[in-house]
């Protein structure tokens, strides 16, 4: 899918978010957790646009912010053309109702007290002016195209497995008929055949109704499949941004280099470098990130100047962005 | 393959949970085969009854399970009639084991220094200065910078990965002839399970012992294991060398399996074969071959009768009518 | 809410446990009893001075006072009083235990702070005295000692909501309705209320437990419901004078606050079963 002349569906400038630590010396201090430190990126219309990294990268909470879930502690999210990042309850809404999201524990993304007509129906509820019964033939319609029969909608979340569930949370995101769907690690508590499922499915329905995704996931090959471009995130930074052949193909950032060798390849032929030299140590922890690149500290590559000079995103051909100084 | 060779060997393994309600048939006449030297994986998804075979090896089934009937012996030793405290030995001794999740495994009101250093004292009769040396050796041996003062802090003080790490130092302390290792890095980062695995690869290559890998993970298996086993609904489909499994698979299940994960040669947005339909679940197991309602090469004999294992070559056996037998 | 499943294990769970037959038949009988007394040949007031104390007998099943008036019909008229106070003053404690533990969860930082500060204070005041200085002020009678039991109970109500209430909100699909953009109201009323409701329910039956015990301590303290209202601690200080030729007036309310108060948390541990064999 050739995505380069497509407008942006998503714009995040110089997005931040910093959590206050909790405890008496770090209030004092003020101390704060940087999660999210000033990231810059485009999601395109109509694109699967991956986000990977190591927990605590900050992937989900970008993800949230985006969905407003977390207030924004400086930035811009700019939705289709508009600022959204300070709108509040009523003048959100609109916005609400094209943004939707899909999580990662099919266990606790369904109430397990309410039918599954009742929680399809709940973003009906809040977003359309439908008489219950066109709304119940609206939910009927959504099952049966993610896979349920009719009779289902009367089940209880307690009745289904681990991948059903999740189709029936992507149905519930679908309902309302978004632009974008936030898939926050939508498969990384299933089983590999059914992730495979669930896969198949969001590819289907982007076809068919135009959707944008955001895909999170710390599953590097499955985020290959899915997505046209991804970005590498480590402490709270994007470091590279790509289209996914190349950056599958020619990593480029240090880090990206590390984390795509570490993935252990579904091939005993292949020789099996499981991160071999080129990532060292363990995540630093991310209150006390000091100047210069936060990799630094576990990249094979550092230089003097990695220490004083934080890189910048820069733009290294066609649409590839890395921050790195070796670029 | 005779017996001499093999350090764990289970003969036709029936275990079931009991409920009030009913019988759940958890793992139905399971044969295996674990080598000197050799790691074994143990693949399947979820609620396939890999976890529960293992934990009947180890003698650590939940109140509500039991073993039937079977065989399991430990280098010809038959484990399945031992008492709770001869069992305790053995699970010190020869055999050790790695969970998925580190923190429960530890005491969190323990130095983990203590943790390895109480093993040491109790299976291998080092004193307390010797075994105190001992532990900071084997801290160091897993991988663990500046073992002298890491010996003296606490769980809390560690990271997932440095715990799993202090999980396998505790596991090498006693000198286990057999290592099992469930789902040792599910919990863990890509960088920090690549780690994990290299380490794991290393011990046994320098300790020769045999490790049998629980996982889902098809690319750590490849990455790591001699043999495979695939399971499924509580049985045996198919156990080969890696090269069989990955480039011969015999089972459909075994082929479906490998078709779902996305391949890197493949053109990206080529769509990604599935396994239609769910597992069967405990309380509905079919009498028929377990895979054959989703397999897509099932025909009629497959809904009436189960299916044994078949000797397909010298190191590979499918539990499949499909699969060709040879007489060997 | 309730179905099939949760009868059959209510089944299941009385064959297991006879104390719990007991208590649930004895809670029928007690209610339906007090519900019905107005049925009985005998007012609950009517003095009959010639047949005062008389031992229970087959006219009188429980005798009759110093008055001479039924006991049987008093007891269960008195129970009535007990009843409607447990009943009452839980469902003011619990409304209130569920209002602000889950407003204090729900919210967090400062306004939980203040909730549960506020919860601390009250409860390290023993009770007793706290209600005795608060009915000073009242008229006693039986408004009041419903209010007073119901205001000062909710506090453990209030607890075990908030934790509940904590761990609910983290779900993902109440994350998914803020999302969305769903009321607070609605969050609260669709998502956090039917899943504390478990907790609501044991902790209710044992307020109703705990309201008659307090009702009886009060009412035998002088504090409680006034004449010519009886309620089972009522009874058992009018007893007081009597005690030495009519010890049954005593022990009879005894034995009823006993049965009925064990009975309510014996439900309470049902319930309790219950919703841990659903999850």
């Amino acid at each position: 899918m050739s995505t380069s002349n497509v407008k942006a569906l998503i714009e995040i400038k110089h997005l931040k978010k910093y959590f206050p630590v909790k405890g008496f010396k770090a209030r004092k201090k003020k101390q704060m957790l940087k999660a999210v430190d000033d990231v810059t990126f485009t999601i395109k219309k109509g694109e699967t646009f991956g986000l990977v990294g190591e927990s605590g990268c900050g992937k989900s909470t970008l993800g949230r912010m985006i969905c407003r879930l977390y207030d924004v502690t400086d930035g811009e999210i700019i939705f289709d053309g508009t600022n959204i990042e300070n709108l509040k309850s009523k003048a959100l809404k609109p916005f609400q109702k094209r943004i939707q999201a899909i999580f990662q524990d099919p266990y606790s993304s369904l109430n397990p007290n309410m039918t599954v007509a009742e929680i399809i129906d709940e973003p009906l509820e809040i977003h359309t002016n439908f008489p219950k019964k066109d709304r119940l033939n609206m939910i009927k319609a959504i099952l049966i195209k993610v896979g349920f029969k009719e009779e289902d909608m009367n089940k209880y979340p307690s009745e289904f497995s681990g991948g059903q569930r999740q189709r029936i949370g992507i149905a519930r995101a679908l309902a309302i008929q978004p632009d974008f769907i936030l898939c926050d690690e939508a498969i990384s508590a299933l089983d590999v055949s059914i992730q495979a499922q669930v896969i198949n499915l969001l590819e289907d329905l982007q076809k068919e109704f135009g959707l944008t995704y955001l895909f999170i996931a710390h599953d590097l090959s499955m985020v290959r499949h899915i997505s046209d471009r991804v970005g590498v995130m480590y402490l709270g930074q994007l470091v590279e941004v790509s289209t996914s052949e190349e950056l599958y193909k020619e990593p480029l950032h240090p880090y990206t280099k590390a984390l795509l060798s570490a993935i252990p390849v579904a091939d005993p032929d292949q020789k099996q470098d499981l991160g071999g030299d080129l990532i060292q140590g363990e995540l630093p922890s991310p209150l006390d990130i000091g100047e210069g690149c936060r990799f630094r500290s576990r990249c094979p590559f550092a230089m003097d100047k990695c220490a004083k000079v934080a890189p910048e995103l820069k733009k290294v051909d066609g649409e590839r962005v890395v921050a790195c100084h070796l670029y | 393959m005779t017996i001499s060779e093999s350090i764990l060997q289970i003969n036709d393994l029936h275990t079931t949970f009991y409920t009030p309600k009913e019988q759940l048939k958890a793992i139905r006449g399971i044969n295996l085969n674990v080598k000197k030297g050799e790691i074994l994986g143990l693949v399947g998804e979820s609620g396939s009854g890999k976890s529960l075979l293992m934990k009947s090896v180890l003698g650590i089934l939940p109140d509500s399970a039991k073993i039937d009937q079977g065989e399991i012996l430990l280098e010809n030793k038959h484990l399945e009639s031992l008492t709770h405290k001869e069992y305790q030995r053995i699970r010190g001794k020869d055999i050790a084991m790695i969970f998925q999740d580190p923190m429960t495994a530890l005491n969190p009101l323990k130095k983990v220094g203590a943790h390895i250093v109480e093993l040491l004292m109790r299976i291998r009769g080092f004193r307390k200065k010797e075994a105190k040396l001992e532990a900071i050796h084997l801290l160091g041996q897993v991988g663990i910078p500046s073992p002298e003062t890491r010996v003296g802090q606490y769980p809390h003080e560690f990271s997932g990965g440095m715990r799993q790490r202090v999980l396998i130092a505790m596991a090498l302390a006693s000198q286990p002839k057999l290592l099992i290792a469930d789902e040792p890095t599910t919990a863990l980062d890509v960088t920090i399970q690549a780690q994990i695995l290299r380490l794991l690869k290393k011990l046994q290559e320098e300790n020769g012992m045999s490790v049998v890998l629980i996982t889902h993970d098809l690319g750590v298996v490849a990455s790591l294991c001699h043999r495979i086993v695939v399971m499924y609904a509580g049985m045996v489909m198919e156990e080969g060398t890696v090269q069989d499994i990955f480039h011969r698979p015999q089972h459909p299940y075994t082929q479906a399996l490998l078709d779902s994960i996305p391949r890197h040669e493949n053109s990206q947005k080529q769509k990604l074969k599935v396994i239609e339909g769910t597992a069967p679940s405990l309380n509905k197991l079919p009498k028929e071959c377990p895979f054959a309602p989703r397999c897509k090469k099932a025909f009629e004999r497959c809904f009436q009768e189960v299916p044994h294992s078949r000797q397909v070559s010298s190191t590979q056996q499918s539990a499949c009518f499909l699969s060709e037998e040879v007489n060997s | 809410m309730f179905n099939h499943r949760h009868i059959e294990t209510i089944k299941k769970e009385c064959k297991a446990h006879k104390s719990y037959l007991f208590a649930i038949g004895f809670l029928v009988l007690i209610v339906s009893l007090s519900i019905f007394a107005f049925l009985l040949p005998y007012s609950p007031n009517a003095v009959n001075v010639g047949e005062a104390l008389q031992p229970p007998s087959l006219h009188h099943l429980f005798g009759t006072d110093d008055l001479g008036r039924d006991y049987f019909t008093r007891a269960l008229f008195g129970g009535r009083i007990s009843l409607l106070v447990g009943l009452l003053s839980m469902v003011i404690s619990t409304s209130l235990g569920v209002i602000i533990g889950a407003t204090s969860g729900y919210f967090g930082g400062v306004i939980d702070n203040i909730l549960m500060r506020f919860v601390d204070i009250l409860s390290s005041i023993p009770w007793m005295i706290l209600v005795t200085v608060v009915s000073i002020y009242l008229t006693p009678g039986l408004k009041a000692i419903i209010l007073v039991i119901g205001l000062f109970t909710w506090m453990r109500t209030a607890r075990l909501v908030r934790a509940e209430t904590l761990t609910i909100k983290e779900r993902e699909y109440v994350l998914y309705a803020k999302l969305s953009g769903q009321s607070f109201r609605k969050i609260i009323m669709k998502h956090i209320i039917p899943g504390v409701l478990p907790t609501f329910i044991v902790s209710s039956t044992i307020s109703i437990a705990n309201a008659i015990m307090m009702e009886s301590a009060l009412s035998f303290l002088g504090l409680g419901v006034q004449q010519p209202l009886s309620s089972w601690g009522s009874m058992l200080q009018d007893a007081q004078s009597t005690l030495g030729n009519a010890p049954y007036m005593a022990i009879i309310p005894g034995i009823l606050i006993i049965c009925t108060v064990f009975s309510f948390n014996k439900l309470g541990d049902i319930f309790r079963t219950m919703t841990v064999k659903k999850g």
